[in-house]
């Protein structure tokens, strides 16, 4: 392989598009040419700079509006619940015990839509604006005693930077009228909250995936806490994103 | 009950399109920005895009919807909006030619051995990647701002694989050269 060849292909072996046949080579050459691999280093620094400084725009809210109201509207939450009252009124055979659990079970979803609602424009608030961390900084030890006696949890802080998921610090924000520990993450160029609160001791739901105004929402309870993991990235990242925060949570050994 | 069911099926591509569409508006902004400069035509070209988008979804077939979207937004910018800004975008393909006619491994002769390049604060190098010639702007704003992969690159600038990687080489061969000029001025 020649300098010229190689000098476009490092590109290539740099965004991991080459197939393992070419990386070989190319890798082959790297090793044999001060030039091309110094090259390669060069341009792999420049790579990382930029994916860490923040070169992406955040859409301004009044477009996100705009484009909402171009859109048909979504099924109204009220509707679903008008609809299961239409039921009754209908006379349909239910029992009353059934009716009963179906109408709990309707006022419970309309409040889970509202904490996913807060979520989600707690979400949107913190990528507007200067305003996604109170406390900037990648060192767990730090954010997770910046929250003392701001909210009443001790929300359990992990550095997942080596598994992908940058911790870019803490924020204190609002969802249901609480205040809650926000921990943000960062994927590659993508914005991850982490919100914390006050498990509610009755539920211990399992995971359940939520999508919101286009942002996927993992939702999840462990030892007495909820979490809300909210972010635009593929739920299969988000997915991960929970997983790994789970097994470093577990392999901390529950401080 | 035939109309209730048409305004299901209307709901549910509305919800579908939602989904689909939603998480990536800031990475459409983003193209915008880079491709027209202007903040105010960007959001235009991004709305347009959506409404476009909107209008058809139902021929969407892929399975990635961004390189679909991104195709939508870039031939946006592309038409209306290119002619509209103040801006004269170099969208031709033609530069691609002028470029190449010093082959790209010479200029390492001419450009400083500088492995590591100093860092800059992303105000300094967003204004670099906006002076890129725009076939090599919007090259490497799909690859390392969006993410794409060289296939959906190529989906959305409608040019063979081929022409992606040495777009995005030559790309960054210009970047780095902007960056190391930058380095001689105070910071």
């Amino acid at each position: 392989m020649t300098c010229a060849e190689t000098e476009i292909l490092l590109h290539a072996l740099l965004d991991g598009e080459l197939d393992a046949g070419h990386a070989r080579d190319v890798e082959a050459h790297l090793e044999g040419c001060p030039r091309c691999g110094a090259q390669l280093r060069a341009y792999r620094g420049m790579q990382q700079a930029m994916s860490a400084a923040q070169l992406r725009y955040t859409a301004p809210m009044s477009l996100r509006r705009r484009i909402e109201m171009t859109l048909p509207s979504a099924p109204r939450r009220a509707s679903s619940r008008r609809s299961v009252l239409k039921g009754f009124v209908m006379g349909t055979a239910l029992s009353t015990a059934l009716a009963a659990s179906l109408f709990i079970a309707v006022i419970r979803t309309d409040q889970d839509q509202r904490v996913l609602a807060d979520v989600t424009s707690a979400h949107v608030r913190s990528l507007q604006g200067d305003h996604l961390t109170d406390v900037q900084t990648s060192d767990q030890h730090t954010v997770k005693p910046w929250f003392n006696g701001k909210v009443d949890i001790a929300p359990p802080v992990v550095d997942l930077t080596a598994q992908g998921f940058t911790l870019l610090g803490g924020r204190l924000d609002y969802i249901d009228g609480k205040a809650v520990a926000s921990i943000v993450y960062r994927r590659r160029t993508h914005v991850i909250n982490l919100f914390v609160t006050q498990g509610t001791a009755s539920e211990g739901h399992g995971a359940k995936l939520d999508t919101m105004q286009g942002f996927n929402i993992r939702r999840w309870s462990a030892q007495g806490l909820e979490f809300f993991a909210i972010s635009d990235v593929n739920a299969e990242e988000l997915q991960e994103f929970v997983d790994k925060f789970e097994a470093a949570l577990h392999s901390a050994g529950r401080t | 009950m035939m109309a209730g069911n048409g305004g299901d099926a209307h709901q549910d591509k509305a919800r579908r399109f939602r989904d689909a569409t939603l998480p990536h508006l800031n990475d459409a902004y983003t193209l915008a920005r880079y491709l027209l400069h202007d903040a105010a035509d960007a959001e235009d070209a991004v709305q347009e895009c959506y409404l476009r988008a909107l209008r058809y979804f139902d021929t969407f077939r892929g399975t990635e919807i961004k390189p679909w979207l991104f195709a939508i937004l870039r031939n946006i910018c592309r038409g209306e909006f290119a002619r509209r800004s103040r801006v004269t975008l170099a969208m031709d393909d033609t530069t691609d030619d002028a470029e190449d006619a010093a082959p790209l491994w010479q200029e390492k002769h001419a450009s400083p051995e500088t492995e590591i390049l100093r860092q800059r604060d992303a105000e300094t190098i967003r204004r670099l990647v906006a002076e890129l010639p725009a076939p090599f702007r919007e090259a490497i704003v799909l690859r390392e701002l969006n993410d794409l992969s060289y296939s959906e690159i190529a989906d959305v600038v409608g040019v063979p694989i081929g022409t992606v990687m040495s777009r995005l080489a030559r790309a960054r061969s210009m970047l780095r050269k902007a960056w190391i000029a930058e380095e001689g001025l105070p910071t």
